[in-house]
C-alpha cells in the first residue's frame, strides 16, 4: 500500500502567482478553442462550394450575436496562440530563459495578441465595411 | 542432451525495442514544422477572411478560387488539423488517465480531423475546379 501521505504534486496551492503560469495554460487552451474553430472553417468552406443557400446558413451563424462573440474570442484565441507560439519557437532555439526575458515575453505574447485582435477588429468595422 | 534450448535469440535482441518506441522526436518534429508553416499561413488566413468579409457569395467564392489562394487554403487546412492532433493528443496523454477513455479520444480526434480535412480540402478543389 503506498504512503498517502505524501505531499501531492504540483503544490498548485502553494504557488504564488506568475504571468509565465498563465501563458502556458492559456497556450493549452487557445489550441483547445482553435481545434474546435478549424470546423467553423470546414464548415464554411463546405458552405461556400455547397451554394448560396447553404453558405447562407453558415453566414447568418456566423454573423448571429453568438457568432460574433465566437469569433472575437476565436480571433484573440488565434493571434495569442501565434504569438506565443512564436516565443515558444524563439525558446525552442534555445534563447529567452533569463528570468526576466521569460517574463517579459509572456507579457508581450498577451499584450500583442490584443493589440493584433484590436486591430482586426478595427478594421472589421470601418475600413472592412467601407469597402 | 535431453532438451532443445527453448530460446536461441540473445536476451539483447528482445529487449531493444522494449523503451521508447522511437516516435517521439517525430512528433516534436512535426509539431514545429507545421507551427513554423501556420504562422505564415495563420496571417495569410486572416488576411484572407478580412478581404472576403464584406462581399457577396459569388465574390467570395470566386476569391477561393484563384489558384495561390486554393492552394495556400489546402495547405492551411492540412498543416492546422495535422498541428491541432498532434496537440490535442498531448492535452489527452497529459490529462485522461483511464486507458480505454484515452484511446478513444486518441482515435476520435484522428477521425474527426482525417474526416473535416478531407471535407475541407474535397470544398475548395470543388470551388477552384467550378465544379
Amino acid at each position: 500500500m503506498a504512503d498517502t501521505r505524501r505531499p501531492l504534486s504540483p503544490h498548485l496551492s502553494v504557488y504564488k502567482w506568475q504571468v509565465q503560469m498563465v501563458t502556458s495554460i492559456l497556450h493549452r487552451a487557445t489550441g483547445i478553442a482553435l481545434s474546435v474553430g478549424l470546423l467553423l472553417i470546414a464548415w464554411g468552406l463546405l458552405a461556400l462550394a455547397g451554394g448560396e443557400e447553404r453558405f447562407g446558413h453558415f453566414t447568418a451563424f456566423v454573423g448571429s450575436p453568438i457568432g460574433i462573440i465566437l469569433l472575437v474570442g476565436w480571433s484573440w484565441a488565434l493571434f495569442y496562440h501565434l504569438c506565443n507560439g512564436i516565443r515558444h519557437l524563439i525558446q525552442d532555439g534555445g534563447y529567452g530563459y533569463e528570468i526576466v526575458q521569460f517574463v517579459r515575453s509572456s507579457w508581450a505574447s498577451i499584450i500583442v495578441s490584443v493589440l493584433l485582435t484590436a486591430a482586426a477588429w478595427a478594421y472589421v468595422l470601418t475600413l472592412g465595411a467601407a469597402a | 542432451m535431453s532438451a532443445y534450448p527453448k530460446e536461441y535469440r540473445n536476451p539483447l535482441k528482445k529487449a531493444r525495442g522494449l523503451g521508447s518506441a522511437q516516435h517521439g522526436v517525430s512528433h516534436w518534429w512535426v509539431q514545429r514544422v507545421t507551427a513554423i508553416a501556420l504562422v505564415g499561413l495563420g496571417l495569410w488566413l486572416v488576411s484572407l477572411v478580412l478581404r472576403v468579409l464584406h462581399t457577396d457569395y459569388a465574390t467570395a467564392r470566386e476569391v477561393v478560387a484563384r489558384p495561390w489562394n486554393a492552394v495556400l487554403l489546402i495547405a492551411f487546412v492540412v498543416a492546422s488539423f495535422w498541428h491541432a492532433v498532434l496537440g490535442l493528443q498531448v492535452v489527452i496523454e497529459d490529462y485522461v488517465h483511464t486507458r480505454w477513455k484515452e484511446v478513444a479520444l486518441l482515435m476520435a480526434i484522428k477521425f474527426i480531423a482525417v474526416l473535416a480535412t478531407l471535407a475541407g480540402v474535397l470544398a475548395v478543389l470543388r470551388i477552384a475546379l467550378g465544379a
